[in-house]
């Protein structure tokens, strides 16, 4: 079943839509990406850029209707979009599983935390209730959760937010996913407890050989951990590579600016993005990035979003000025690409 | 301008009583805010910085009297206040928790506050030109063209238009709205304006555009700020000094610079070291804070970091590897709270392996899981530690407690160490840095201690 040449996950042509009162709202609008077995891939974009809509489609956790997903998703080859419902449940949560941002919200308060993974494990695999909760304690364990057999009783609210987020991973992990599939699953956290909970990550990521897709705005934690970058806008991929590309050569302008966004040691930094996201019922006829664009130029405001464009091996922008036929130079305003590739992320000289 | 601060806090306390039963018996305090002190200069940016419930915010509800400190002082010389001596009773004229209903409004005209939240701090059936121009209402200036002069001129100076003072909260986007916010709390003319997370709810282009906008205004307004934060980002960007607090005590205080570049408390240490640096290529930042903050209604003695300190202190005698003394305690407190949960260990490692399970594989296995390693260099401490894994092996955990407790020592937990010097108005709170330990530890310069009253 498995084919050896087909990445992880392969995900093409993505487009989710919603019916709403206002007209059709496409929250994610064909976008591309793969994630390999064993590497990180970060989905980065401001909030209402179509991070959440997208992860979500991949299982289908988006019920249609309201929801319209079209495109193809290839998990180990096999076209989740076209399989059916019965099928489907037999990898999510088990082979795919998810991790969410808010622990609080995804837990049920109502049950121990035990009895959720044991839940999750039950569902996916016919185990004695005495063998579960051993499975379950052993998991809590391998969170890192100290004395996990106590643990396992306790309701969460009896859990800090931290140790709920590691009894939600535990809780993912019962099937030995293949693919993990985080959102934002550290932004609700203190970022002592951040640095726990991605080390953990880390850690396990290595242990059971998952492909991780990442989903957060914070720059630092994707410089931590990501092996490749998806940089969404507005529904749009607007650049994708490596996460050294494309924090030291970010190609397209919106990167550009997002990483200017960072602020550096010393205290400076160059300014937001001015303007706010476009109107998702009624988006730009272009390029989605060209009204907040300071490099917008005629061919950029036309045509819907640009083709992607190989800027580099592996990295690729959907910018107009990386057509054959522009001329790339406008975008070089003492640029980043001049920097020496070790240079890290700095602010352009004002 | 004259010497005096605009505002110093004098050992600020905000208890909350816990009650039980139906008569509401007090059976214990929460010490959210326990006893902090720091100064505000005039128009300097003063950051606190900390963990959820470290107690920053109620530490600013506190200083603006929307929740009554149970202690300490808060000595305000803004509003013209300012040159005032102290009574002869030794009370001040200026303290705030002090100040009867008229002064209080009158304060409260000098002292302004933004909140975390942009969308639910605006009422969604007043024209953002009304929510902004109440404050004025509300101290008295009746003049309805004056007011609508006022807010038109301060929409424009946050970068909105003057025409958008008839439009409604829910027609602004979440940095708009925080711009307004920044508006209606600059209607006053403040002295100081309190920022309580301002930018945490906001995405990161605005975010740098929020911080931007708080620098010019400052500027442009001659303002002090307090800005409180999680964010050690944010906190570097925009403040001048910063103070470090942790469970309800400030743990370090100093320029934004000193701070950042030189950590004294092995916490703000901690702190630093697990912000994600947006540089591939940087390797992680190393230290690992583990556990969780301890309640604020039973601190740890002495040093409140002590249960979770990288750095905590050995007993004179003993001269280990700091990670397998940092094992030995976190054993000696599991042991203490009776969860040292043997049961379960044998129950896992009868899962992974066919043969029975020895007393030692439970030891080694406990060693492993609190990082200790098999053989602790130091003869006293190795013997001590077989005998409580005997102990605990053999279910008495009690007696095990009780071995841990008398042998695995530490100063930090005896002594609440006091602030120390380190320059420049460089101060942190640890006895690593008392002036007799700094020789034998070799852990930089040391101090000298601020003394109380100072």
């Amino acid at each position: 079943m498995t084919d050896d040449a087909s990445p992880l996950l392969a995900v093409e042509g993505l487009t989710t839509a919603f019916d709403t009162d206002e007209g059709e709202l496409v929250a994610v609008d064909g976008i591309d990406f793969t994630v390999e077995a064993g590497e990180t891939v970060c989905l980065v974009g401001e909030s209402g850029s179509g991070k959440t809509v997208a992860t979500e489609s991949i299982t289908r956790l988006i019920g249609s209707p309201p929801g319209r997903i079209e495109g193809s998703v290839r998990y180990r080859g096999r076209d989740l979009l076209e399989m059916p419902e019965p099928e489907l449940r037999t990898i999510r949560g088990y082979d795919i599983a998810h991790v969410f941002q808010n622990p609080q919200e995804a837990m049920n308060h109502c049950y121990t935390v035990g009895w959720q993974i044991v839940e999750a494990l039950q569902i996916h695999e016919d185990v004695p209730d005495a063998e579960a909760r051993g499975r379950a304690i052993d998991l809590l364990d391998r969170v890192g959760i100290a004395n996990p057999s106590a643990r396992f009783e306790e309701y969460p609210h009896q859990l800090s937010g931290g140790q709920k987020q590691r009894a939600m991973i535990a809780m993912a992990l019962v099937g030995d996913p293949d693919l993990l599939i985080a959102d934002e699953p550290t932004t609700a956290l203190d970022v002592t407890v951040q640095a726990q909970i991605l080390s953990l990550l880390d850690e396990l990521q290595s242990e059971f050989d998952m492909g991780v897709l990442f989903v957060t705005h914070d720059l630092g934690v994707v410089a931590q951990i990501a092996d490749r970058i998806v940089v969404m806008y507005a529904g749009k991929v607007m650049e994708r590579g490596d996460v050294l590309d494309i924090f030291e050569r970010p190609a397209h302008p919106y990167t550009r600016r997002l990483l200017e966004c960072i602020p550096e040691v010393g205290g400076s930094r160059k300014g937001g993005i001015p303007g706010t996201l476009p109107d998702p019922h009624d988006p730009p006829a272009g390029c989605r990035f060209a009204p907040r664009c300071s490099h917008a130029v005629e061919a950029c405001r036309t045509g819907g979003q640009p083709a992607e464009h190989a800027v580099n091996p592996g990295q690729h922008a959907s910018c107009v000025h990386y057509r054959s036929d522009m001329d790339r130079s406008v975008l070089r305003d003492g640029s980043r690409e001049e920097q020496p590739a070790a240079g890290g992320v700095s602010p352009e000289d004002e | 301008m004259s010497e005096e601060p605009l505002m110093s806090v004098r050992d600020l306390e905000k208890h909350y009583p816990i009650t039980e039963g139906l008569f509401r018996r007090q059976v214990g305090v929460t010490r959210a805010v326990d006893g902090i002190s720091f100064e505000v200069e005039r128009g300097e940016t003063l950051g606190l910085v900390g963990e959820s419930g470290c107690g920053k915010s109620t530490a600013a509800s506190s200083i603006v009297r929307l929740e009554e400190p149970t202690g300490g002082e808060v000595i305000f010389n803004g509003n013209g206040r300012g040159g005032a001596t102290r009574n002869a009773d030794g009370t001040h004229p200026n303290d705030v928790t002090r100040f009867d209903d008229r002064e209080l409004e009158a304060f409260r005209r000098g002292v302004q506050m933004v909140f975390q939240d942009p969308s639910s701090s605006f009422d969604p059936r007043m024209t953002i030109g009304d929510a902004i121009a109440e404050p004025l209402r509300v101290q008295g200036m009746d003049d309805r063209d004056r007011r609508r002069a006022i807010v038109e001129d301060l929409l424009d100076r946050v970068g909105l238009s003057a025409s958008d003072a008839d439009r409604y909260p829910h027609e602004f986007s979440g940095g708009q709205k925080q711009r307004i916010a920044l508006a209606r709390a600059l209607v006053l003319n403040p002295d100081l304006v309190i920022a309580d997370e301002p930018v945490s709810a906001l995405d990161v282009s605005i975010k740098a555009e929020i911080l931007g906008l708080l620098d010019e205004l400052q500027s442009a307004f001659d303002l002090s700020l307090l800005l409180i934060s999680h964010d050690m980002s944010v906190i570097r960007e925009v403040c001048d000094r910063v103070a470090v607090m942790y469970l309800g005590e400030i743990v370090e205080i100093g320029p934004v610079s000193r701070v950042f570049s030189d950590p004294k408390h092995p916490y703000t240490e901690a702190l630093l070291s697990s912000i994600p640096t947006p540089d591939p290529r940087a390797s992680p930042g190393g230290i690992e804070l583990e556990g969780t903050v301890p309640s604020p209604s039973d601190p740890p003695s002495g040093c409140r970091f002590h249960t979770r300190c990288h750095r905590v202190i050995q007993p004179a005698e003993l001269d280990i590897d700091q990670s397998a003394w940092r094992g030995l305690l976190n054993l000696r407190a599991t042991a203490e709270s009776g969860a040292v949960d043997v049961a379960g260990i044998r129950e896992r490692l009868a899962a992974d392996s066919e043969t029975d399970v020895t007393d030692a594989a439970v030891k080694a296995r406990i060693r492993a899981d609190f990082d200790i390693p098999s053989e602790v260099a130091s003869e006293t401490a190795e013997r001590t530690l077989s005998r409580g894994l005997d102990q605990i092996v053999n279910g008495e955990f009690e007696a095990a407690a009780d071995t841990f407790s008398e042998a695995f020592t530490t100063p930090c937990e005896e002594t609440a160490p006091e602030r120390i010097e380190h320059g420049s108005g460089h101060e942190s709170a640890c006895l690593l840095h008392e002036p007799d330990r700094t020789s034998d530890d070799g852990e930089g310069a040391g101090g000298r201690r601020v003394s109380a009253d100072e």
